[in-house]
């Protein structure tokens, strides 16, 4: 029921196209078997970019195409389809927000081409949102010294540039960090979806005054803005995994024999799919919702943009484990990729928050 | 100025010239205007509203004027609906009618039938109800077995229906019968109207766990009904019956029910159980479904949202409206059991004889109801798994 312009049809399918291609579940699967560094095919992320992907959210005088977080949100759900690996989320959405609202355009220009991939710094703790900002940049000289811990940063590695929040003496601001620079440890691990992430540490990092790429009231809202819209993003993202792990079994309950029927004769399972089905349809009204009023600067786009991701969280947590036990046995092997879409869903309702993270926001802002 | 601003200036000054202050104020269900021969005015305010909107084809805006519609097209209709909200114009009239007849004789009425019913339907002069359900058929509705027998120039009609909503105040039922008793279950239904002052019709309130309702009991012996009331051909009419189905769940969709007219969660909680020294609801065990509900109440917003703006671009809501009427009616049965726990003793402080229909335990115990009445819940999947997802 969702309308869709020309346009955004347009993104949508060029999407698809290009990624069922070039970076469909097969592609992550020769990512995790090759034991790829990175994560993810630079080269294809440099066909990303120029495609314009990277420059959704950047204004035209910084080089972007500035198309704005429904047309992000159309790629990310083609990519959540096909758990296409690519620092799209990190680079092309958080960073990239959070570049263009401190105005530091020479950054997101890199951004935007695929030049240079930025991470998002965005937590300290055991889960997002779960305590303060302890990391602190002292002023020193010209510049600023740096101390603390990131967790769980997404594509730190090979990373250009990471933006690390941290407190001064004049609140919030937002540092532009070189993660090879004397005094940052990086501590990269592999994650469940056959991704990687890592922890970062600083001691004593010596940034000059130019790092500093927003601070106070512009730090905050800047770091608000590209949380915002990457939780927006990446909700679109997971309700791509919750439908294709849905299409998927629907198709396998068709072709299933069992008792000398099709195992979607039988009613436990229709209405599980049925309920899974209403569950999607709710799920995409709200993630559209959100999109749409980050574009439009609406006063809700923060509330929607949480109600976005716990729902996407909720209903691709439901349609992976039904995918799973709906395919039996079978779903249980490495071989099927259906366990693939499980493990991808747990590490992304983890990113930006979990459903408790952003309910807990909610019950806040109603007075509970 | 554009033609629509037009439209929504002469509306606006219009409104504002027409509708009585005392037509202005929020209303509860028993300031509904329903209409209908024996109809009581409240007031006369409500009688003059109901009087300027009708003249106006008001009552029914899209209606085409030759039936005593309005002839508004969907933009000036949203525009209409718009104006009255902005001064809290209450709706003139509501009725069966309106919602579920009318559609249904302008889609497979007779010329003749919608010059003769459309506009006492607009005018507000005969109250119709919906003869539908029968105690052997529920969800198998097909299955009704009120019986229709051919006697040369009219049906003589026999069976009973239950769930009749307001049979006992209405002045005529639209009712399914089984015509053609030889014929296969879905092809010996006909659409029937007739007037329920007819001889041999009775009806009998149904009295519901929640306390008193509108639903009634209703009874046939040999009512005799002139042909020509029938709609559309003899053993057709679950065609017309499949249509007013998906019609009336697309309503919960298209207009703001009475699903989000009940007590806000959040508000009733934080009054009956109080903050703790943190500024947190007290309970937190209950806080967290709380949490859990309000991502799900806030999202189907966002689906309602949609599927309205969906079917103001001209589009059908068709079969999605299964999921609609599914999600909705679900999520206030949550709802309403959150309030139940919140409430704690003083909302099970209830009196079964005195039972006010705005009551926490009144309004829990009839949301059981929503997800039964209109097409169960397991019907709403088995119509999805079927129609959308193809599985069989």
């Amino acid at each position: 029921m969702q309308i869709f312009t020309e346009e955004q049809t347009m993104v949508r399918d060029m999407a698809a196209g290009f990624l069922e291609e070039k970076a469909p579940v097969s592609a992550l699967r020769r990512l995790r078997d090759e034991g790829a560094v990175l994560g993810y095919d630079k080269g294809l992320m440099g066909e990303m970019a120029g495609m314009g992907w990277f420059g959704m959210l950047i204004g035209e005088e910084a080089g972007g195409v500035d198309m704005g977080a429904v047309a992000a949100g159309l790629v990310a759900e083609e990519m959540g389809r096909r758990l296409t690996a690519s620092p799209f989320l990190s680079s092309g959405v958080l960073a990239a927000t959070a570049l263009r609202d401190a105005g530091a355009l020479d950054w997101a220009a890199k951004v935007a081409s695929g030049a240079a991939v930025v991470a998002f710094a965005a937590d300290e703790h055991g889960k997002h949102e779960a305590g303060p900002i302890t990391t602190r940049a002292e002023a020193s000289g010209n510049g600023f010294v740096l101390n603390g811990a990131k967790r769980f940063v997404s594509d730190a590695v090979g990373a250009d540039r990471v933006i690390v929040p941290a407190m001064t003496e004049e609140g919030l601001a937002l540092f532009l960090v070189d993660p090879a620079q004397d005094g940052v440890t990086t501590r990269a691990f592999a994650t469940v979806d056959s991704r990687n992430a890592a922890d970062l540490a600083f001691e004593d990092v010596q940034l000059d005054g130019a790092a500093r790429i927003a601070s106070g009231e512009g730090a905050e809202a800047a770091m608000a803005s590209a949380l915002r819209t990457g939780r927006a993003v990446a909700a679109a993202d997971l309700c791509g995994v919750a439908k294709e792990a849905s299409e998927r079994t629907l198709a396998y309950l068709k072709e299933r024999k069992q008792f000398g029927i099709t195992i979607a004769s039988f009613q436990a399972l229709q209405h599980r799919a049925a309920d899974l089905y209403t569950q999607i349809q709710t799920t995409e009204a709200v993630i559209a919702a959100a999109l749409a009023a980050i574009d439009a600067g609406d006063a809700e786009a923060e509330r929607l943009s949480r109600v976005a991701k716990a729902k996407a969280n909720k209903t691709a947590s439901l349609a992976v484990r039904e995918a799973v036990q709906m395919h039996g046995g079978i779903g249980m092997t490495d071989a099927l990729d259906i366990g693939l879409f499980m493990k991808k869903a747990r590490v992304s309702i983890e990113y930006l928050g979990d459903s408790a993270c952003h309910a807990e926001w909610l019950l806040r802002e109603a007075g509970l | 100025m554009s033609d629509m601003q037009d439209f929504r200036a002469s509306t606006r000054a219009w409104l504002e010239e027409n509708c009585p202050q005392e037509m202005r104020q929020p209303m509860g269900e028993a300031d509904v205007c329903w209409g209908g021969r024996n109809w009581v005015f409240q007031s006369d305010a409500q009688q003059l509203w109901l009087e300027r909107m009708a003249v106006r084809g008001w009552t029914v805006p899209t209606w085409p004027e030759a039936y005593g519609g309005g002839g508004l097209t969907g933009d000036e209709d949203r525009v209409l609906r718009e104006e009255m909200q902005r001064i809290h114009a209450r709706p003139p009239l509501q009725s069966f009618g309106i919602w579920m007849l009318g559609p249904a004789l302008l889609q497979f009425g007779s010329e003749e039938q919608k010059r003769h019913y459309l506009p006492q339907i607009a005018r507000g002069e005969i109250r119709w109800c919906q003869g539908y359900s029968e105690p052997g058929a529920g969800s198998d509705l097909a299955g009704v077995q009120t019986k229709g027998v051919d006697r040369g120039d009219y049906f003589e009609v026999s069976g009973q229906k239950i769930w009749t909503s307001y049979a006992d105040q209405a002045d005529w039922i639209f009712c399914l019968v089984r015509t053609e008793p030889d014929a296969p279950k879905h092809k010996g239904i006909s659409f029937l109207l007739f007037d329920m002052a007819s001889e041999g019709v009775s009806t009998k309130p149904i009295k519901l766990i929640s306390g008193a309702s509108p639903f009634c009991e209703t009874f046939f012996d040999a009512v005799k009904v002139p042909k020509e009331q029938i709609v559309g051909e003899r053993g057709k009419g679950w065609s017309i019956a499949k249509y007013l189905l998906t019609h009336e769940r697309e309503m919960i969709g298209s207009t703001d029910s009475a699903l989000f007219k009940s007590e806000s969660v959040v508000d009733a909680a934080r009054e009956a159980v109080g903050l703790d020294a943190t500024g947190r609801l007290a309970d937190p065990l209950l806080r967290a479904r709380i949490a859990d509900f309000l991502v799900d109440e806030i999202a189907f917003k966002a689906e309602l949202d949609r599927a309205k703006a969906w079917a103001r671009a001209g589009n059908q809501i068709g079969v999605e409206s299964a999921t609609l009427k599914y999600t909705g009616t679900e999520l206030n049965k949550r709802r309403q059991e959150i309030n139940m726990e919140s409430g704690g003793f003083d909302a099970v402080e209830w009196d079964f004889a005195n039972a006010q229909s705005d009551e926490k335990a009144s309004l829990w115990l009839r949301s059981k109801g929503n997800s039964i009445e209109g097409g169960t819940s397991e019907v709403m999947l088995s119509i999805l798994s079927k129609a959308v997802l193809e599985l069989g």
